[in-house]
């Protein structure tokens, strides 16, 4: 049994807002161990950081029954951003997630995420993120 | 110093970036981001799953490789899209050395709205951890 295509264009209920403050910039920054002097005063968030509001809003994807996907089974496979602006500090974030493809390859399944996230009324950055679940053990 | 799109030509290399990834990174980036999977920190749980060790989160990887980009353009805002395929993971075992991951990149093309495409690479010891990694960066004219 695979994911329900049905649910190809399905579009979740905007995510609770996740306000950006510079400490949650500057441990992200620390993390990825980046010392470009851009980030110092932990105003301007990098590229990767809307994944911690995409992801959160995927994984409530994930978790929908109608869905019919088997978490255990799922594969990050790859991620795309496109930036109308930089994530900077008091953003107040919000992620509006849809299922844009579901397909097989193979035995596996993939499907392809989109999470626009706005900031307010403002759209910041959209994200696609493409998964892969594998099928069954031959 | 600041790179102009004049400066800038197809097939150019941008400074490659050696960067370490050790266990203690890996509990670093999993609070920083949220992403608490076991497989990223939990060595026994992670060869439960049929994994070799514990690996690196993708979009830690994903994070650190744009940094060729952003080192090298120094504003991280310039950045206008960006795109990797996690092809293979980064093993990071239980040491102080932790793993060394090769990252580069290369300008892929030169654009007449002044952005530049760069693509980008991975490497962990002869094994490709991100394909189709490219960004878009806008430049100084």
């Amino acid at each position: 049994m695979g994911m329900n295509h049905d649910m190809i264009g399905h579009v979740y209920p905007p995510s609770k807002p996740y306000l950006v403050t510079s400490e949650n910039i500057s441990a992200f920054v620390n993390a990825l161990g980046d010392s470009n002097p851009a980030y110092a005063d932990g105003t301007v968030a990098p590229p990767t950081f809307p994944i911690v509001v995409t992801m959160n809003a995927m994984d409530a994807a994930f978790h929908d029954p109608a869905l019919q996907l088997d978490y255990s089974r799922l594969v990050h496979s790859d991620q795309k951003f496109e930036y109308l602006r930089p994530i900077r500090v008091g953003d107040e974030l919000t992620v509006s997630a849809s299922v844009e493809e579901i397909k097989p390859l193979g035995t596996n399944e993939i499907a392809t995420f989109k999470t626009d996230v706005f900031s307010g009324d403002e759209l910041v950055v959209t994200g696609w993120s493409k998964i892969v679940v594998r099928g069954p053990e031959a | 110093m600041t790179i102009k799109i004049s400066d800038v030509s197809v097939g150019q290399e941008l400074p490659a970036l050696d960067l370490t990834f050790t266990r203690a990174d890996l509990v670093a980036y999993a609070n920083a981001s949220g992403d608490q999977n076991p497989i990223h920190q939990d060595e026994a749980f992670a060869k439960s799953v049929g994994l070799p060790d514990v690996i690196a989160h993708g979009m830690l990887t994903m994070g650190r490789a744009i940094q060729v980009v952003t080192n090298w353009v120094g504003d991280p805002t310039a950045v206008i899209d960006y795109s990797v395929r996690m092809t293979r993971p980064v093993v990071v075992p239980d040491t102080t050395e932790g793993s060394i991951v090769s990252f580069t990149g290369k300008v892929a093309q030169v654009n007449d709205d002044g952005t530049v495409q760069v693509e980008l690479g991975a490497v962990f010891g002869d094994v490709k951890v991100l394909g189709l990694a490219r960004a878009t960066v806008r430049l100084a004219q």
